[in-house]
């Protein structure tokens, strides 16, 4: 049977004025090299983890970036530390620190509130 | 009558003797290679509006003949020293030559693509510079490595600019809309093979190269991906797969093709870095360094040692020419003040 009603649906875009940068500004303070990323996606193109699932090490950061913390944890469990991503990144950022500082961040307990 | 001395004769070194002579200066034009313009022989066009470089070479020949010029090709010029009224130079076999004033216009030389050595260039055929492409362009044939019409080429941005691990931290500026215009040049010459280029930015700085990317675009259906090309591996029947991720779709991107052309960047060429070294005017990636990027952009800081073109930082050949005509200028204005004992 189809049950019919309403349900409250999330927005899907990002309210910069609403998302808190606390947590991301941290990250930079622990892998300062990061300030540098131009986006330009080696990092996840040369992803040996990339090879067997979805992850996207360039959309993880880049989320991490805008203050959009949701699921990176989980998603961060499929990085095998290999470090071919910070052998091959253009800007030398040190992707490995970035990581482990990542999951570090994202594992410490939240404050009440919006993220 | 004072003498003026020119180290390199390419585009800048030509043009600004041309101009000093034409104005009364005795100018000795020195280049370690026997024949001048070596850099712009490879090219086929110009951007952005596909003038024949050979138009180029031709009227920079003609100016070589102008009254007042000595050409001194196949000399290589490895150290130039003030001696407190003149300045001295010496060539590699240790003769000395003497100028009143010396112009450095020694130029570039491309990023040389072995350095990256996982986009497999000298190991895979089908891995080609984006100067190997301009030779094929110029003699009407682009061949991939079995010698036939490619199916498909491919251009990557950025390789040995911009990159940390090249040590190269600087954009080299004019690969970008050469690959465009190469891109429009394949599409041409083999309407059936598909052209696209990876980028992670398209500049396009100057006059006419914003219309030229759109025309790509509209006219010649050049595919442009945004992305960086992290692998190349050959094919069993000498193509190309490629790795890379498509950062806008944000997914991982697998490609093969016949020809991959690493759109190389622009260093400073063995003479310039030399010469930047020997007379302490040696600034970043071994580039000259000029007094004032705005205000004195052709002086060095030594009296009577000044600089033009490539030299300096990586230029369009229009670019290099302009440069030249103020570097003149600014030599012209040196070796008079000396004159009037100033």
């Amino acid at each position: 049977m189809i049950e019919f009603g309403f349900a409250l649906k999330q927005t899907r875009s990002e309210d910069l004025d609403k998302t808190s940068l606390e947590r991301f500004h941290r990250l930079l303070e622990l892998t300062p090299s990061f300030k540098r990323c131009f986006q330009c996606g080696n990092c996840s193109a040369t992803c040996t983890a990339r090879q067997f699932t979805d992850f996207s090490i360039r959309r993880v950061h880049t989320s991490f970036r805008r203050g959009e913390y949701d699921g990176l944890a989980e998603e961060l469990r499929k990085c095998m530390l290999c470090g071919k991503c910070t052998l091959v990144c253009p800007r030398g950022v040190n992707l490995r620190s970035l990581i482990i500082n990542m999951r570090e961040i994202l594992d410490e307990p939240q404050k009440t509130g919006k993220r | 009558m004072k003498k003026v001395a020119i180290i390199g004769a390419g585009p800048a070194g030509i043009e600004a003797a041309s101009v000093l002579a034409r104005n009364g200066v005795q100018v000795t034009l020195f280049e370690k290679s026997e024949t001048p313009l070596k850099n712009l022989q490879d090219k086929a066009f110009l951007f952005p509006n596909f003038q024949a470089a050979q138009e180029i070479i031709d009227d920079l020949s003609g100016k070589l003949l102008t009254d007042g010029i000595t050409s001194a090709f196949g000399v290589d010029i490895v150290d130039v020293r003030w001696q407190g009224t003149e300045w001295k130079l010496f060539d590699s076999k240790e003769q000395t030559y003497v100028a009143d004033a010396v112009l450095i216009a020694t130029g570039y030389q491309v990023f040389d693509a072995h350095r990256k050595e996982e986009l497999g260039y000298g190991i895979y055929k089908g891995v080609i510079t984006s100067l190997d492409m301009e030779r094929m362009i110029k003699h009407g044939k682009i061949l991939n490595a079995n010698g036939d019409e490619p199916r498909r080429v491919t251009f990557l941005q950025c390789v040995g600019s911009r990159d940390e691990k090249s040590g190269n931290h600087y954009c080299s500026k004019i690969c970008c809309v050469t690959a465009v215009k190469q891109a429009i040049e394949v599409r041409r010459q083999l309407p059936k093979c598909e052209a696209s280029v990876f980028y992670m930015d398209l500049r396009m700085w100057g006059q006419g190269f914003e219309e030229m990317y759109r025309t790509a675009q509209e006219k010649y259906g050049v595919n442009f991906v945004r992305g960086r090309i992290s692998e190349a591996a050959g094919t069993f029947d000498s193509r190309v797969q490629l790795k890379s991720e498509d950062t806008l779709m944000g997914l991982p991107l697998k490609m093969t093709t016949d020809l991959l052309v690493l759109m190389v960047g622009m260093e400073a060429s063995c003479g310039t870095k030399a010469l930047g070294k020997a007379c302490e005017i040696g600034g970043d990636y071994g580039f000259i360094r000029t007094v004032n990027p705005h205000l004195y952009d052709n002086e060095t800081g030594k009296p009577g040692l000044f600089a033009a073109g490539t030299c300096k930082r990586p230029m369009s050949v229009s670019d290099s020419i302009n440069d030249a005509r103020s570097a003149a200028l600014a030599v012209k204005e040196y070796i008079d003040s000396v004159q009037s004992g100033k």
